[in-house]
């Protein structure tokens, strides 16, 4: 159990994720299933959270690190305190209601196991914010809160405004990520440490330091984009086309208490400059006027409670820009109740949703007889909000008001304050009124899809307990939202809190006659509303950020189009062009750059004359290709000779391994360009561009001239190189003494599996590509001999079949010595693959496949299969991955001989050479029977 | 010595940019062909020539040519086999969908005779 709680909080942080994929699988059995095992793995975080609850509030804080990648200063640290607990019990238990209420709220058309992962994905990355002791670390949960709400919001995928929603939350907030990252990076720069102890102790440091400024602004651009505030705030509206419990959950306790969060995270370490108090302050007070302002004109229901939650994030915005001690007690409070009203009131809005059909407030009205207890639970959820006496919204805003008095002071306009907060919170009470009087009351209802009637008991449950929630605090704060409050409060602030009390009645003073103003006017202006539309319709309502955003969007768009099509105009050569004039110019700099003479002083081999003689014969084949490249199989020809050239050197200059390979690859490479040239035509037009000839002659004599250059500038210079490493250890820690493939399989075993890799996607690919593929018919009168009609010669086939078997045993002796002498997977991989394709190539593929019933993919698999284990098994003996060992076998008769455990790894290599090359050739073979079958039958 | 592998290297760079340059897609693939080619033969030099020493381990021997190169040209071999193949590839699929071996499935190209292409019925 200690062991357990040693660990708990990354559990707590990553549970959620790990549910998310349960959640999702669990879902192919029984849509319900996915929902209670969401709410299951809740549930079990709340658990893994709970023997923490006694210790944090007796006001100790947890730690709990692992050390990652120090040299950049990243640990995998979890911090538990008060403030972070507070947050994690927000998410945790209206997370759980949130489930439990869209577990009834989702329809039959909607999947539930992708709306349950997503959520607790969701979940996850704000636990993490929550509850990181790095802020790198929190950054990165950071960004992830801003991709999964984005497909929470855009979760139905088919509806435009969701979508389109869902983009602008992401562009926004995932803007903001980056300057916050910023921002942490200065931090982490100024405190040398990203861990947050240290950092909340330097807040003098930071505040002192040149880079205040941009540190402040880059973090507060992280909390505004992220908490929707002026000049961010359009987001959040528009982020209404999600299904009503991600609304519920993202706006009341988590996405947007993100933002709220990170200001009170860093409040100890930013606050107490005018420039805080400033920026913070204006942006809150903006957003809390034109919240509450437009909220009052929204007919629809989620539209008000979207412009409500603006209103009531400006407003702990407010209370943090004011920067005393108190004021964040305050923002700290309402923090916790405008989570459980505003969940309430979304969750009402989801259910009258749900049962009417109708969300306009036009047509909603009257609906106190259909839903009576629906409606009362509104109602006190809405009182809350308008913060009326005896439920919490009033404490807090009571502390707000007191706080608007006397924390302005440090502003030349501070008199406006108080009024300004007062008329605002006149507007939420207007707005608040609105949705209990236009919904309930009001009349009756105007043709609704569906009528009205209670919700399922269930759906009702969660709602009826964030009701309770919020009567419990207002009336008896004390005895509930005190402890965690206090402890909050502390490990906000770093220091010893305030006094400050809860109780609800603190006699006549002017906050309470500032409450009774607000309410008192908010009735007035609500019943005169249409005094104050026209200034909305002809400001505000025109004010929206979506517009500019698009417009933004749009220029972006047409400005990158613009950028791109200036180098790409769509024309291969033109690109290939550019590619190769950046690459002799950056060649050029490179040799301008260096006062060392071109060539060094390093010993010259002598030339014989069979080389020269074979060199020159080089030279001629290349010209050649060239020269004759408008005739395509003549090119081939000659390129092929080119390449048995370069195998023949390669034997010269004492590389056998590199000779065999060479040799098997050029057979197979000429074997498939032929096979492909059958389906193309058999020459190139002439060329009549002449500027365009001599360009590319120059450009290509360019190159060829400065890659000499090169290579003798090399060729001619001693080197020191790192290869006797790889000698000297080659037999004692590889056990082979064929270096070059010990090399492979051993010393650079992790290279060779991406290269495998590379060939065995490479094989797929054209699989995928030739499948289904339709050629035309190749005319045979443009061939130069004409084809044969016989296409499996009987001479052919008879040696051919005779042949194999001994080709396959050449390949498996190439493949045991491969350790030893020259040999290895590849070569004897390319082997095989060359006596198969023979076969094809003289029998057909019908008769080889009535004789080897072997699917290839099988093949690549097992091969990428065997040579990874190879790897985990060494892993699973506790050696780095892939290390090999080898050991002296005895064997009657053959004798003594020396296994190497990398030849499982060979052997995964040979598998997917063989696989990727006859699928590759058999593949192409296919489509070439194919149209021999149409040929015959057009015959 | 050296200066012949730095030509040979060099005019298979030449002859490679060439037809990469080229508006049809076979000599394309010839001309990368040829690249790869020059490519590896250039790895391997960096690791300086040797002539006539083992390709294994020996206790008579007086030297090695780098391993190490070598070890990097025989994948870069194979993998070079498997681009071309994908390209060829490629150039057959341009070729079903668009209906010519154009590199930009241009039917008509200004820099180009107009003839009726052989090899189709047309």
């Amino acid at each position: 159990m200690s062991t357990l709680l040693a660990i708990n909080l990354p559990i707590i942080a990553l549970l959620p994720f790990f549910g998310a994929i349960f959640v999702a699988w669990v879902a192919r059995f029984n849509r319900y299933a996915s929902a209670w095992s969401a709410a299951g793995i809740t549930i079990l975080a709340l658990m893994f959270l709970y023997p923490n609850l006694s210790i944090i509030l007796g006001g100790e804080t947890i730690i709990q690190s692992w050390s990652w990648i120090p040299a950049i200063g990243l640990e995998f640290a979890f911090r538990l305190d008060g403030l972070a607990l507070l947050f994690a019990l927000l998410i945790l238990i209206i997370g759980l209601l949130v489930i439990v209420y869209a577990r009834y709220y989702l329809s039959s058309k909607d999947s539930m196991g992708r709306f349950f992962a997503y959520l607790l994905m969701f979940m996850g990355s704000m636990l993490g914010i929550v509850l990181s002791e790095n802020l790198l670390q929190m950054v990165v949960f950071w960004e992830l809160t801003s991709l999964t709400s984005f497909l929470l919001i855009s979760y139905w995928q088919e509806r435009d405004y969701a979508r389109q929603g869902a983009r602008m939350a992401l562009a926004i907030t995932g803007a903001g990520g980056l300057a916050l990252l910023a921002g942490v990076l200065l931090i982490g720069h100024v405190v040398g440490s990203y861990n947050l102890t240290d950092v909340l102790a330097s807040g003098d440091l930071i505040r002192e330091h040149d880079l205040y400024i941009p540190i402040l602004l880059l973090i507060l651009l992280g909390v505004f984009t992220k908490s929707a505030q002026f000049p961010f705030h359009f987001w959040l509206p528009h982020a209404m086309g999600a299904p009503t419990p991600v609304s519920a959950y993202l706006h009341s306790a988590t996405m947007v208490k993100a933002g709220i969060f990170l200001l009170a995270r860093f409040f100890p370490v930013l606050s107490g400059t005018p420039e805080w108090t400033w920026i913070v302050g204006t942006a809150g007070m903006l957003t809390f006027i034109i919240g509450a302002y437009t909220a009052l004109f929204k007919d629809d229901l989620k539209g008000l409670l979207a412009y409500s939650t603006l209103s009531h994030l400006g407003l702990i915005t407010l209370l943090f820009g004011f920067g005393t001690k108190l004021a964040a007690v305050a923002a700290i409070f309402h923090i916790i109740n405008h989570a459980t009203f505003k969940a309430a009131l979304f969750m009402v809005a989801g259910i009258i949703d749900h049962e009417t059909g109708s969300r306009d407030m036009r047509k909603l009205n009257g609906l106190l007889k259909y839903m009576p207890h629906t409606a009362v639970l509104a109602m006190i959820a809405a009182a809350a909000m308008a913060g009326v006496p005896l439920l919490n919204g009033f404490l807090s805003k009571e502390m707000f008001f007191e706080q608007a008095l006397t924390a302005s002071n440090a502003l030349f306009i501070s008199w406006m304050v108080p009024i300004l907060v007062t008329v605002a919170a006149a507007f939420s009470v207007a707005y608040s009124l609105r949705f209990i009087h236009d919904v309930f009351f009001n009349g009756e209802p105007i043709d609704l899809p569906k009528t009205p009637h209670e919700p399922g008991r269930i759906m009702r449950i969660p709602v009826d307990i964030l009701v309770i929630v919020c009567l419990a605090v207002g009336i008896l704060p004390m005895f509930t939202v005190a402890p965690i409050l206090a402890v909050a409060v502390a490990d906000t602030l770093q220091t010893t809190p305030p006094e400050y009390s809860l109780a609800v009645w603190h006699g006549f003073n002017i906050p309470l006659l500032m409450s009774f103003l607000a309410l008192g006017l908010g009735v007035l202006i609500y019943f005169k509303r249409h005094l104050f539309r026209t200034f909305y319709d002809r400001y505000l309502d025109r004010l929206d950020g979506k517009k500019t955003f698009d417009y933004l969007l749009n220029q972006l768009q047409n400005f990158a189009i613009y950028f791109t099509r200036s180098f790409d105009k769509g024309s291969l050569q033109n690109s290939v062009f550019w590619v190769v004039l950046t690459a002799l110019f950056a060649g050029m700099i490179g040799f301008m750059s260096i006062s060392a003479p071109l060539l060094g002083s390093r010993d010259l081999l002598p030339i014989d004359p069979i080389t020269f003689i074979v060199v020159g014969l080089l030279l001629i084949a290349t010209l050649f290709t060239v020269y004759y490249h408008k005739q395509h199989l003549i090119s081939l020809f000659m390129m092929g000779v080119v390449g048995l050239i370069v195998s023949l050197g390669f034997v010269k200059f004492s590389a056998p391994d590199l000779a065999l390979t060479q040799l098997s690859v050029e057979v197979v490479t000429v074997v498939l360009l032929l096979l492909a040239l059958y389906f193309l035509p058999q020459t190139s037009p002439k060329e009549i561009g002449k500027k365009r000839i001599s360009r590319d002659l120059i450009l290509a004599i360019l190159s060829g001239v400065g890659v000499t250059l090169f290579t003798m500038a090399v060729l001619t210079r001693e080197y020191d190189p790192i290869s006797h490493f790889f000698l000297s250890n080659s037999v004692p820690g590889g056990g082979g003494t064929n270096v070059v493939n010990v090399i492979l399989v051993d010393f650079r075993g992790f290279d060779t599996l991406g290269e495998i890799v590379v060939l065995a996607l490479s094989g797929l690919g054209i699989y995928a590509m030739l499948e289904y593929l339709k050629l035309p018919e190749p005319c045979k009168q443009s061939f130069i001999h004409g084809w044969s009609n016989d296409p499996h010669p009987l001479i052919m086939q008879t040696l051919t079949r005779v042949l194999f078997p001994l080709m396959l045993m050449v390949a498996v002796f190439i493949f045991l010595r491969g350790h030893n002498m020259p040999g290895g997977g590849f070569i004897a991989g390319l082997i095989a693959a060359v006596a198969l394709i023979v076969q094809y190539l003289s029998n057909g593929s019908d008769w080889i496949h009535e004789r080897l019933k072997l699917n290839m993919h099988i093949v690549i698999g097992l091969g990428l299969l065997i040579a990874t284990l190879t790897g985990l098994i060494a892993i699973g003996l506790g050696y780095p991955f892939l290390t090999s060992t080898f050991t002296h076998l005895h064997w009657p008769i053959v004798g003594d001989f020396e296994v190497a455990s990398a030849i499982a790894f060979d052997l995964g290599v040979f598998l997917v050479v063989v696989g990727a090359t006859v699928m590759i050739i058999v593949q192409l073979g296919q489509v070439s029977a194919n149209s021999h079958i149409t040929d015959q039958k057009g015959d | 010595m050296e200066w012949l592998i730095a030509i040979v290297i060099g005019t298979l760079t030449s002859a490679g940019v060439y037809l990469t340059l080229r508006a049809r897609t076979f000599p394309v693939v010839v001309g990368l062909t040829l690249l790869s080619y020059a490519v590896n033969v250039f790895l391997f030099a960096m690791g300086r020539l040797t002539i006539g020493q083992p390709g294994v381990i020996d206790a008579n021997a007086l030297g090695y040519a780098d391993p190490l190169p070598q070890a990097l040209v025989l994948t870069a071999i194979v993998i070079a086999f498997a681009i071309t193949a994908f390209l060829i590839v490629l150039a057959l699929k341009s070729r079903g969908e668009l209906g010519n071996d154009h590199v930009d499935g241009l039917t008509v190209d200004l820099d180009e005779e107009v003839i009726h292409l052989k090899g189709t019925k047309s």
